[in-house]
């Protein structure tokens, strides 16, 4: 019995949800008093998984270099078949979500996503989930040999653990891929939905595309991603990638700000899993402001360009 | 071109979620069912194929006879053949262990899955289904052309989209973006008429054992009333997002 967790990288390093994911596993590891293995892909910096509790890394160089799921998947199932890595975490993003059911079908694996907390029980394993788009949890029992436990984005938080680790090259034998990667296009330096800790958004309220700079200038100083609501995005205000809600893209950052957004309750369930949410609106009535932590009852207009101006304060000041 | 579309059945997006039985059984009472929206979506597309190129479409479900109608619907706005499972869907594994089986006797050029399915998200399904088969797969797919054997399928990832190439058979997990909203289909009279003298096949399950049990469910915690700030005292916003909340 042992944990592994899989640490995404790109551009020859880790990626930033490594830290939430390699925290749970090493935590869960303690629990289970196993070891904590890590493997990773392509990143130089491998041995920083050692800051959140992490000894061991498996590094593999000798596949794609970009995200190549059917490789990583045959990678990391040889493995753990190889090491008994009973006990696999990965996290949320959209290249976890590619690549954990590929690896859960190789391993006969049992696979629970969107994972909120370390397991409620460790045999039978029980984890809880959101499920219903964020409307319920469910407590669900993986009943497997090998089981995956995938964390839902900002659920369970990094904690600092340092300790001694070290980073071993390992040689995948079965590395050849099924697609070909034929153009790849990625905003650089700036937030995204799936990552940033703040997302700023925009509803109807906004009453037209030419009107989105007041959501990009809040959402510039907040460091923050864009993002609107069904019909914005149906009109053709803004791109679909920015669609936030059941259809569209949940968001489960720790700041979400809607403004002019009612609050129908299929975007309700997709911000459910924020952690504090803000809402701007002129119509009291609003249904968001049931589901909201903080409410501003004024003219978008007018209090997004305020608050702009307070916030450039507060910053220059902390 | 022979497609396959599978069809989650899934309560619509405006259902409120409740659950019975000391919470172990979800209450489907009063819920209105659906085809699950991201594969309405691929299902739309693969009628696309078929009206532009010449494909068949089929569609398959695991399910009960519950989800029938569901499957009608998908006869009515231009499938030309259902076939359904007959098992209840456990979890993502055994439904795809599932399809896995009747597309090794069936082989299909492209099959066609939801991102998820809006009820239980698993995001399983289609990748699954893609492993057991040693096939490639494409989740999130927001792009799709096919030119003879060959693919190229857009998927949406975090910050932007990646174009990936291979040969058919093909799975992809479809979302908005591979049809647009306004490019749904609504039945109308004539496909509902239509869709009564289409074959539908009720096939026996492998009894595959599901990997996962939800042993209970919960609903989150009732949420604390919301903190009203007046509009023209937002240092009074800033101050609680920093000092209360600890977000700023």
């Amino acid at each position: 019995m042992s944990v592994l967790i899989i640490a995404e990288s790109e551009n020859n390093a880790l990626k930033r949800n490594v830290a939430e994911v390699a925290s749970y596993g090493a935590a869960l590891a303690s629990k289970l008093n196993a070891n904590c293995t890590a493997i990773t892909f392509h990143a130089s910096n491998a041995a920083e998984l050692g800051q959140y509790g992490v000894t061991k890394v498996a590094h593999i160089s000798n596949v794609p270099t970009h995200f190549d799921a059917h490789a990583q998947a045959n990678a990391i199932s040889a493995y753990a078949t190889q090491n008994k890595n009973t006990h696999i975490i990965i996290g949320s993003s959209a290249d976890a979500k590619f690549l954990a059911p590929l690896l859960a079908a190789k391993l006969s694996a049992g696979y629970a996503p969107n994972v909120v907390a370390l397991p409620d029980e460790l045999s039978p394993l029980t984890v809880k989930r959101t499920v219903f788009t964020n409307k319920a949890f469910a407590h669900t029992q993986l009943l497997e040999d090998f089981n995956i436990i995938g964390v839902g984005n900002n659920s369970f938080g990094v904690i600092d653990n340092e300790v001694n680790c070290t980073v071993d090259e390992i040689e995948a034998t079965n590395t050849a891929s099924n697609l070909e990667q034929f153009s790849i296009e990625k905003v650089t330096g700036k937030a995204t939905i799936a990552d940033a800790d703040v997302v700023v958004s925009g509803g109807r309220g906004l009453k037209g595309p030419e009107n989105w700079h007041l959501i990009e200038a809040l959402a510039e100083i907040l460091d923050a991603a864009t993002a609107c609501s069904k019909p914005v995005s149906d009109m053709g205000w803004r791109s679909h990638d920015e669609h936030v809600g059941q259809t569209g893209k949940p968001v489960s950052t720790n700041l979400y700000i809607a403004v002019g957004i009612s609050g129908a309750i299929q975007h309700l369930a997709g911000v459910n899993s924020s952690k504090v949410k803000v809402v701007i609106n002129n119509d009291p009535e609003a249904p968001f402001f049931k589901a909201a932590d903080y409410g501003v009852v004024g003219d978008a207009f007018e209090v997004v360009p305020e608050l702009i101006q307070k916030l450039k304060a507060f910053k220059a000041l902390s | 071109m022979n497609i396959l579309v599978c069809i989650s059945h899934v309560p619509d997006t405006t259902s409120k979620i409740h659950f019975i039985e000391d919470n172990t059984a979800f209450e489907s009472r009063d819920v209105q069912y659906v085809i699950n929206p991201n594969d309405e979506f691929g299902l739309t597309r693969a009628i696309w194929f078929k009206e532009k190129q010449g494909a068949q479409v089929h569609v398959i479900h695991v399910g009960t006879p519950k989800s029938d109608p569901t499957l009608r619907k998908c006869l009515a706005i231009g499938a030309d053949k259902a076939f359904r499972i007959n098992t209840p869907a456990l979890d993502g594994t055994s439904v795809a262990q599932e399809l896995a089986a009747f597309v090794r006797n069936n082989p299909y050029d492209l099959i066609i899955a939801g991102r998820e399915s809006i009820d239980y998200n698993g995001a399983m399904v289609p990748g699954m289904l893609a492993a057991l088969l040693d096939i490639p797969f494409v989740p999130n797919c927001v792009g799709l052309e096919i030119d003879e054997t060959t693919a190229i399928a857009e998927r949406e990832i975090d910050g932007g989209r990646e174009k990936l190439k291979g040969s058919l058979p093909l799975v992809i997990g479809g979302q908005k973006g591979l049809v647009e909203e306004s490019d749904l289909r609504i039945p109308n009279m004539r496909g509902i008429m239509q869709a009564r003298q289409k074959p539908f096949e009720v096939i026996p399950p492998l009894e595959a054992a599901p990997a996962t049990e939800d042993m209970k469910f919960e609903k989150p915690a009732k949420k604390a009333e919301v903190k009203l700030v007046p509009a023209d005292d937002l240092d009074q916003l800033i101050e609680l997002l920093h000092k209360e909340a600890n977000v700023l």
